[in-house]
């Protein structure tokens, strides 16, 4: 490579216009295509289609089928494949399409992705990332809205995260790509088509840190993915009740941002979390926990978990009665003792 | 390239009968037993030879090193040199290589040192060697995982036009798991250029072949997938190294994935924690062990006046110098850092890890303070 006198133009960042999270995980598809030809995308469906999502909507019609291109169906062999490629310098980005089916590739993700680095001693990375469809609320039939999160943040090696808005979606897979730890990056389809202004490339807060979208003072609801709008709506409506509910967005699980977390924490001195998943062994507990250990002192109540029942995800005309609402999240804060 | 390449799929079973180039008695088998291959030049074979002998001098090193307590493990490959051995010296340095946790022997034949072959064996670190530099993978102990991975860094190279082979064995019980019939799949869907060598052994731990598969052969699973097999007589190393070689330069070429089946047996255990006399006869490791790789090769080699008393003496210098080094190491105590167990987990820093860390440098610290102290050093309850 030989240095050239003109620096590189800097991407103009575009006026902001209306955005919904597929497209701009789209976006950031194409544009990491664009910045590094070893990013290479494959998984079930994702050439000709687009993906069941429409993620990578015309991206084969850009970069052509060496770059992005139809796997067989077997979710191991895609995992697997993508190990040797990254171990020769690729950095492939493949989609499990929907959660319960990562299942297959469940030892590839645990025995080989998460721990190559480890046990090559640091002297093979896996740059890659598996991108997930996650959670339910879209009347999806079985094995189609499951939160498989907690398998993924019990095991060391892997990073996992879950955007809940269009600007971090494209800002954090964007950061996905370009790092060199393996990635498992969720996406939580109940809010593919939600829209927000953005204008790209857009940079937002580093992929590892959690971030207040909404201010509050009285309690600090710790959500992410798709009940971060849980959340919020929450907040709406404490409002209006008087009380006042500071929102995180948790944005990574793992690793989990105890500074920002403790920092409202110990402003509010209550905190309850929200997920879809099941309770019982839940990835609620363990922020339960930390949130406990490291700022009980600062507690005025025990931290809350509000959460889907203990149960396999149910049929789509039952889903209504699993998933967090805003009610039951009001009604659990209710459960504390106030001193009012 | 494109992906959508029509090509043709192979319909043809391999021959029930292994191919054959050298039988037990040591001379050269010509006509259809051959399946069309040519017995590779002498120069080939004395090299084959001499690989081999200082490959089963470093097996029953280990193996002896392991009764003695300095290894926690060793999966032994004695008797399957042919195909170790057969297989590794087809492929070139600038090949891939993904074996498992039976091929050391593979491994030092491809120049790694036994000390770094042997790190995980003996509990020191998971993997001893540089991956990138001897462009060999981390054995690997799930089964027919590492196929995988031999498939997807075939395609990788093949998107950048680098003309790299890539090998992987596996043994027969590792064809019964999924992954096995994903990386076959994805192979011949993708035409790239890796060879499987199954490695059939005829026992997985306890479990004979009987029940592990009702295939005629091992070999006979390639048709389903589209691409060749071959089964081939896992004791005669020339027999390997001709029907490998072939299939590696046609990956080279572009011919796409190739399946052999080497048929041989394990003459040791499992590994150093089995007891193969509770599920196979003695007469039958007896009738393996006169059909022994390496002194079918040998015969052929004295009757052919290849190999002389000096040459032969010379190899068994080699095989025990190398020898000689594995005891050196294995007799020197590993030096661990333990706070290394934190640096390789991640390649960007996390605050929780480097918190624990901290938590183990303090305790690491507590130790020495009270190991300088004798008598402090005593737990509660010790004097008792």
């Amino acid at each position: 490579m030989t240095a050239t006198t003109t620096e590189q133009a800097a991407p103009q960042a575009s006026a902001p216009t209306q955005l919904t999270m597929a497209g701009a995980l789209n976006a950031a598809l194409r544009d990491a295509m664009a910045a590094d030809d070893r990013v290479v995308v494959y998984g079930e469906d994702v050439g000709p289609l687009g993906g069941v999502f429409r993620v990578t909507d015309g991206l084969q019609a850009q970069f052509g089928e060496d770059r992005i291109w139809d796997s067989p169906l077997a979710e191991s062999g895609i995992i697997g494949t993508a190990i040797g490629m990254a171990m020769y310098g690729m950095r492939p980005v493949v989609e499990m399409q929907f959660d319960a089916f990562s299942y297959p590739a469940f030892e590839q993700m645990v025995s080989h992705v998460a721990k190559m680095r480890n046990r090559t001693k640091g002297r093979m990375s896996l740059p890659m990332v598996v991108r997930i469809p996650c959670a339910g609320a879209i009347g999806g039939v079985e094995h189609h809205s499951d939160s498989s999160e907690a398998y993924w943040t019990a095991t060391p090696g892997l990073t996992v995260v879950m955007p809940s808005n269009p600007a971090d979606a494209y800002s954090m897979l964007r950061e996905a790509i370009d790092g060199d730890d393996p990635v498992v990056f969720m996406e939580p389809k109940s809010r593919y088509w939600s829209k927000a202004p953005v204008a790209l490339p857009v940079t937002t807060a580093p992929m590892d840190r959690a971030v207040v979208v909404r201010e509050g003072t009285d309690v600090t609801l710790l959500a992410y993915g798709p009940t971060v709008r849980t959340a919020l709506e929450s907040a709406d409506a404490a409002a209006a009740e008087g009380l006042s509910i500071e929102v995180v967005d948790l944005r990574s699980l793992s690793p989990f941002d105890d500074e920002t977390v403790g920092a409202s924490v110990r402003k509010t001195s209550r905190a309850a979390v929200i997920h879809e998943a099941a309770q019982f062994g839940g990835y609620g507990a363990e922020v339960a926990a930390r949130v406990t250990e490291r700022n009980f002192h600062h507690l005025a109540a025990p931290v809350l978990r509000i959460t889907g029942f203990d149960i396999p995800f149910p049929s789509p005309k039952l889903e209504e009665f699993h998933l967090p609402t805003p009610d039951r999240v009001l009604a659990a804060l209710d459960t504390w003792e106030w001193d009012d | 390239m494109s992906l959508n390449v029509e090509h043709q799929s192979v319909r043809t079973l391999p021959s029930e009968k292994p191919i054959r180039l050298l039988d037990n008695a040591g001379h050269a088998v010509h006509g259809a037993a051959a399946g069309g291959f040519e017995l590779p030049e002498l120069d080939t074979l004395l090299e084959l030879y001499r690989r081999m002998v200082i490959a089963r001098r470093f097996d029953v090193q280990v193996t002896a090193l392991t009764r003695q307590g300095r290894l926690a493990t060793y999966p032994s490959a004695y008797g399957q040199e042919a195909c170790e051995i057969g297989a590794i010296s087809a492929i070139e340095a600038r090949d891939w290589f993904f074996p498992t946790y039976r091929d050391s022997i593979a491994l030092l034949t491809r120049g790694i040192e036994p000390g770094d072959i042997l790190q995980s064996f003996r509990g020191d670190w998971h993997n001893g060697y540089d991956q990138h530099a001897h462009r060999t993978a981390s054995q690997a102990t799930p089964l027919a995982t590492q196929a995988l991975h031999a498939v997807g860094l075939a395609h990788a190279a093949r998107l950048r036009q680098d003309p790299i082979v890539t090998m992987t064995y596996l043994g027969d019980g590792a064809t019964s798991e999924g992954d096995a019939h994903e990386a076959f799949n994805f192979a011949a869907v993708w035409q790239t250029p890796t060879v499987f060598l199954v490695q059939n052994n005829q026992f997985a731990i306890s479990v004979p072949l009987s029940r592990q598969t009702r295939a005629a052969t091992l070999a006979d699973k390639a048709v389903g997938y589209g691409m060749p097999g071959y089964h081939v007589d896992g004791n005669d190393v020339a027999a390997v190294y001709a029907v490998t070689r072939a299939a590696v330069e046609r990956a080279r070429a572009g011919g796409g994935p190739t399946l052999i089946e080497g048929l041989t047996y394990r003459i040791e255990a499992h590994t150093n924690s089995d007891d193969p006399t509770r599920y196979r006869l003695a007469r039958d490791v007896e009738h393996w062990k006169r059909r022994d790789p390496i002194e079918r090769l040998e015969k052929y080699l004295v009757s052919e006046g290849a190999l002389s008393e000096s040459m032969r003496a010379e190899i068994t210098d080699a095989a025990e110098s190398v020898a000689a080094h594995t005891r050196d190491l294995m007799t020197v105590e590993a030096e661990i850092d333990p706070l290394e167990l934190f640096d390789h987990v991640y390649a960007r820093p996390r605050a929780a890890l480097l918190e624990q860390r901290a938590r183990l440098e303090a305790e690491l610290a507590d130790a020495a303070i009270h190991a300088a102290q004798p008598g402090a050093a005593q737990p509660a309850g010790a004097a008792r």
